[in-house]
This record gives structure tokens, C-alpha cells and sequence, in this order.
């Protein structure tokens, strides 16, 4: 028996799944050998992610060592390579605790509702040639749904926990998470544009240059809402230690703690595969028909290296801090790149309303001067403003040159 | 402008990056140690000791405990007292020194190591056997001596009792000059028939040997 995927599958630009598919076909009917590649292929997608997530969670550990002058995790197998796997068993063994007034259905889902998302962000990113899992035409729209489940499994953990704090984190978390979901979407609808499909195959097929050069604004706040969005260090007033202990999962120990931790760590991995394919052309490059995926992950490393980086230099904002820089800076930065992104499109477009190359520099030259202008002036309005010296901080509490 | 501050910081953490960690990865690195670093494992010298207790007086929280009987062999010859019981409780001592600066003769030495953590609080007593048996590596703290000759209680050898005291030729102007006396010597190389030199020994009656000196908690 052949089984053969129709061309109108979503599944059909896959090139693992229709092997698997085909192959499988020979000795299981087709509608089983469907379900079969479906199931390997989802294994592979999930287990690539946590094990990446179980990879990165060294690596930043070592580089945030590293950038703090320490050594990070170095006793376990060669330089601590199998630290993850220690944290692993660890959480395994230990005892899984449930509050005693947690919900205690929601408290269950909320690890995997953390993680879904997570992994699913994954199925349309093409990490080489035609090796997306599915080459949706909504691809970028997916993506943005997808994502904000995260929000409610925030909140859904918060709320299941049955503690004051865990609640308090949850708040926080979905207000950031809400708040910056506005400029996201704004700064993606200008790569929407300039790549004129939302597909993420055409996307990458349309980065004939970068589109960080083409949308740097866009580019600038895509990275620091999602970096907002991943309750990463600058931003992670959801789980502020110092503050709330953990926020959210403050209550999660065992493996469910492992999986929010995976699902966390992993997050930052798919965020910068989706960064990469939207803004840094993807698995493009030069040899990319056969080692496009070496591309990807060497991609995805520098942008893992950036948010570790940023991780290890800035403190916590404060909540409000947080908000105004969603709403007061990254908001009009968004808007004004959509503006000007369309601007531009109109007047660049020939005929058919497609963009060549020479179109995308000239874009580029632009949108650098836009987003130069731009952070000078936001940067400036956005200051907070020094309090004047008042009786308060007179001359005893001066360094005494005032006298 | 808004971002400045934060690219140098960015740039901070870049420069860290690059530097070798500050850290001492303690079981296989360790940190060089002073010569006059004050270390638990006391090093004491039976051969030097006189049994005078002046540690025990002098200690700022009588953690020492000496409990000594007159010996029987030769008192009257310059015979120190022997020691019963020399108990050092480790767990309050605060490494003050003050009982190696009481020492007169110089058999009390500050240990080199630190490394003597124990699961009970009996075992952090070092009792006199245990001081007899460990290793001797003595501090050059408060021995001018040991720093003279360039000792380092990590690196070098173990040290025995001949070696580390403040012998006459080290002050003695007559000595210096490269004159020998004889010193008295502890009873059991008396037996041996060393020689001794009659000067330093004190023609008086014997010590009353009924009442053991007993000094200290």
C-alpha cells in the first residue's frame, strides 16, 4: 500500500513527516501511518525543545557565572554538561506537593498549559528547508495566539494555588504580559508588511536582507516585549525572588516545578528561533539548502547569548517602570515604525506591490534614522525626572562640596 | 540619552566575560596561606613542655585543660612535671594565639591546617594523645624563629622538637660567637646519657611530690 500526502496538507512541506509517512505507509494503512508520523514527528518537536531547554538552562547558568566573574555549574560530567540532568532527578525524587487549598485540576494543568505553548510555537518555524512542521499562511498570527496562552496559565497558577503571593505574582505577570503584547503585535505587523505574507516560509524567503536592518525598531521592540514576555531578569516581576519569593509558582515543587522551569527556559529558545526566522532570515545562509539548520541553531545561540547577557547585567524594574516602558516608549516606538514601514511601502512598491532588494536597503537607511530619532527623543521623554534638591536632601546629607 | 548607562553596564558583564573567574574551586584550588596563619590543629611538643600550664592561664576562655603529676625521675635535675591530661576543647577557641605568646618554652605552636570539622562536639576536644600523634606542622606565628629560616607549614617538612625552639645560640652572645653550653634536656634523653650542663641546674630539694599540679578548668 502507498500512501501518498496530498499536496493541500498542511503537513505536505514537511519533508521528515512525508518521509516518515511514506514509509510507514508501506506496511500500516494510511490513516494509521498519519497518525504515526504525526506522533514521531511530535516527539521529536517536544523532546528537541526540552532538551534544548535542559541545554540552555546550563549554558546560561555557566555564561551568567561568567558574566558575574563566578564559575557556574562545573561538577557534574565535562564542565557540568550533565548539571541539567542532576536538576532533573533531583525534582523528579522530590516530593510533589499540592496546598491544601489549591484547585487542585487547574494546579495540575498549569505545568503543561506552561509548556504547550512553548513547544506549539515551534510547529511553524522552519529550521531549515522545508522543514516546518506545518507551513501555516497565518504563521505570524499562530505564533501571537499561541503565546498568550501563557497569560492565562499564569494566571491560572496564581489563581490554583491558593496563595496570597502566587496570586500577587500572577497579577503581575499578566499585566506585563498584556501590557506588552500590544507593541509586539504592532512592531510584527511591520515585518507582515515588508514581507507581504504572514507565513513564516515567506517571511524567511523574503529576508533577502535581514529584516533586522530593514525594521531595527520593529526589531527593538519585538526583543525587549518578548524578553518582557519570557519574565526574564529585567522584567521578571512575576517571579521576583527578592519581592514575591516566586510569584507564580511559588507552590509548584517536583515535577511540575521541572516542567515550569523547562517550559521557561525553553520559551526562550522558541522566542529566539521566532526572533531569528521573523527578523535574522532564518535558516538562510550561505550552503543554507543543506546546512540551513546549522544556521538556525548558530542563530538561535547568539540570541540566547544576547538574553542570558541581558540577564546577567540589569536589575528588576520596578512595576511601574515596567508599564511605562511598555505603554510610554515601546508603544509609540511600534507605532511610528508601522507608520513609517507603510510609508515606505507605498512609495518603494512597483507595480505588482512587491519589494526588491534595492527597495529593502533604501528601507534600511531609512528605518536606522527613524530608529535612531526615535529612542533619542522617547529616551529623553521617558526619563524619570530628578527630584529637586529640597529640604530633604540639603546640605548635611550632601557629599559636603555644596558647602 | 535613555540607553547610555546601559550599554556600559551591558559592556561590564562583557568585560567579566572575558576575565578568568575569581573563584577558587576549593577542594582542588586553594588559596596560598600565610606561614603565620593561625590554623586549629595545634602543634605541641611534649619533649619542650614543661607542664607549667601557662596556656592554660592564659587563655581568654580556659578551653585548656592540663592536669600534670611531679615526675619521679629527677626533679631536683631540672625535670619538668608530666602531663596527665592536656585537653584543648577546639569548638570555643577563637584562635587568639594568646596561648602560643604564653608558651616560655616555646612547645606550643598555632596549627597550619583547617580542616578538622567533626559530625560531634566530643570529638572537637583534641585531647593530648591526639596532640602527641598529629602532624607537626607549626605556624610561624609568634616564632620569629620559624620565619627566620623561611618556614611554610604547608609546604615544608614536619618539624621536630629540636628544630623549632629558641635555642640559646640564637640569643646567647656567647653562643652566637659559636661557644657551645650544654642545655638541659628532657629526662627520657637523660637517660641516655647526654650530657648536661651543671649551671642550669637549680641545686635545691626536691619538688613535694604529694600535691599534683592541677591547673586550669
Amino acid at each position: 500500500m502507498n500512501c501518498v500526502l496530498g499536496v493541500d496538507n498542511v503537513l505536505h512541506d514537511t519533508l521528515l513527516f512525508r518521509v516518515i509517512y511514506e514509509g510507514v505507509g508501506h506496511v500500516l494503512p494510511c490513516g494509521l501511518s498519519y497518525v504515526v508520523a504525526g506522533i514521531a514527528i511530535m516527539m521529536l518537536l517536544v523532546n528537541g525543545v526540552l532538551l534544548g531547554a535542559g541545554l540552555f538552562s546550563w549554558v546560561e547558568r555557566r555564561l551568567i557565572g561568567r558574566f558575574h566573574n563566578r564559575v557556574g555549574p562545573n561538577r557534574w560530567g565535562p564542565f557540568g554538561t550533565l548539571q541539567p540532568l542532576a536538576d532533573l532527578v533531583k525534582l523528579i525524587f522530590k516530593e510533589d506537593l499540592t496546598p491544601k487549598g489549591a484547585d487542585r485540576i487547574l494546579f495540575t494543568i498549569v505545568p503543561v498549559a506552561m509548556l504547550a505553548p512553548v513547544v506549539l510555537v515551534m510547529a511553524v518555524v522552519p529550521f531549515a528547508k522545508d522543514t516546518a512542521l506545518a507551513n501555516l499562511n497565518v504563521g505570524v498570527l499562530y505564533i501571537l495566539a499561541v503565546t498568550s496562552i501563557t497569560s492565562i496559565a499564569i494566571f491560572m497558577a496564581g489563581w490554583a494555588s491558593d496563595n496570597r503571593y502566587a496570586m500577587w505574582g500572577a497579577s503581575r505577570g499578566v499585566a506585563v504580559l498584556i501590557s506588552y503584547e500590544v507593541p509586539v503585535v504592532m512592531s510584527l505587523l511591520g515585518v507582515v508588511m515588508v514581507a507581504g505574507s504572514m507565513s513564516l516560509n515567506d517571511v524567511v524567503s523574503a529576508q533577502t536582507v535581514p529584516f533586522l536592518l530593514v525594521q531595527p525598531l520593529a526589531f527593538f521592540v519585538f526583543f525587549a516585549g518578548t524578553s518582557a514576555e519570557l519574565n526574564r531578569t529585567p522584567f521578571d516581576l512575576a517571579e521576583a525572588e527578592s519581592e514575591i519569593i516566586a510569584g507564580y509558582h511559588i507552590e509548584y515543587s517536583g515535577v511540575k516545578f521541572a516542567l515550569i522551569q523547562a517550559a521557561e527556559f525553553g520559551a526562550v529558545l522558541t522566542s529566539s528561533a521566532v526572533m531569528v526566522t521573523l527578523f535574522l532570515s532564518g535558516w538562510s545562509g550561505p550552503a543554507s539548502s543543506y546546512l540551513g539548520w546549522a544556521w538556525f541553531l548558530m542563530k538561535i545561540g547568539v540570541l540566547a547569548f544576547i538574553f542570558s547577557w541581558i540577564r546577567a547585567t540589569f536589575p528588576r524594574l520596578r512595576i511601574d517602570q515596567l508599564l511605562a516602558f511598555a505603554w510610554k516608549f515601546l508603544l509609540p516606538l511600534s507605532i511610528i515604525n508601522l507608520f513609517a514601514t507603510a510609508l515606505e511601502i507605498y512609495f518603494l512598491r512597483d507595480s505588482t506591490g512587491a519589494l526588491d532588494t534595492t527597495d529593502l536597503w533604501i528601507m534600511a537607511g531609512i528605518n536606522f534614522g527613524v530608529a535612531f530619532a526615535c529612542l533619542l527623543v522617547f529616551g529623553t521623554l521617558i526619563k524619570e525626572k530628578v527630584r529637586p534638591a529640597g529640604p530633604l536632601t540639603g546640605a548635611t546629607l550632601s557629599t559636603g562640596e555644596a558647602d | 540619552m535613555y540607553g547610555i548607562n546601559m550599554a556600559k553596564g551591558l559592556l561590564v558583564t562583557l568585560k567579566n566575560l572575558t576575565k578568568k573567574p575569581f573563584t577558587v574551586q576549593y577542594p582542588e584550588e586553594r588559596v596560598k596561606q600565610h606561614p603565620r596563619f593561625r590554623g586549629e590543629e595545634f602543634v605541641w611538643y611534649e619533649e619542650r613542655c614543661t607542664g607549667c600550664a601557662s596556656c592554660a592561664k592564659y587563655c581568654p576562655l580556659g578551653i585548656i585543660k592540663i592536669v600534670t603529676t611531679p615526675s619521679e625521675t629527677a626533679p631536683a635535675q631540672g625535670d619538668k612535671y608530666r602531663l596527665e591530661l592536656f585537653d584543648i576543647s577546639i569548638n570555643r577557641c577563637m584562635f587568639c594565639g594568646l596561648c602560643v605568646e604564653a608558651c616560655p618554652y616555646d612547645a606550643l605552636f598555632m596549627g597550619s591546617g583547617f580542616e578538622q570539622g567533626q559530625y560531634s562536639r566530643k570529638k572537637m576536644v583534641i585531647d593530648i594523645d591526639h596532640l602527641r600523634q598529629a602532624d607537626k606542622h607549626p605556624s610561624t606565628f609568634f616564632r620569629p624563629q620559624l620565619e627566620e629560616i623561611g618556614y611554610d607549614p604547608r609546604a615544608g617538612r614536619p618539624l621536630d622538637w629540636q628544630e623549632v625552639g629558641r635555642e640559646s645560640w640564637q640569643w646567647h652572645e656567647k653562643e652566637k660567637a659559636g661557644m657551645r653550653i650544654n642545655r638541659p634536656v628532657p629526662s627520657d634523653l637523660m637517660d641516655q646519657g647526654l650530657p648536661v650542663d651543671s649551671s642550669f641546674v637549680e641545686d635545691s630539694e626536691p619538688a613535694p611530690a604529694s600535691t599534683p599540679a592541677e591547673e586550669g578548668e
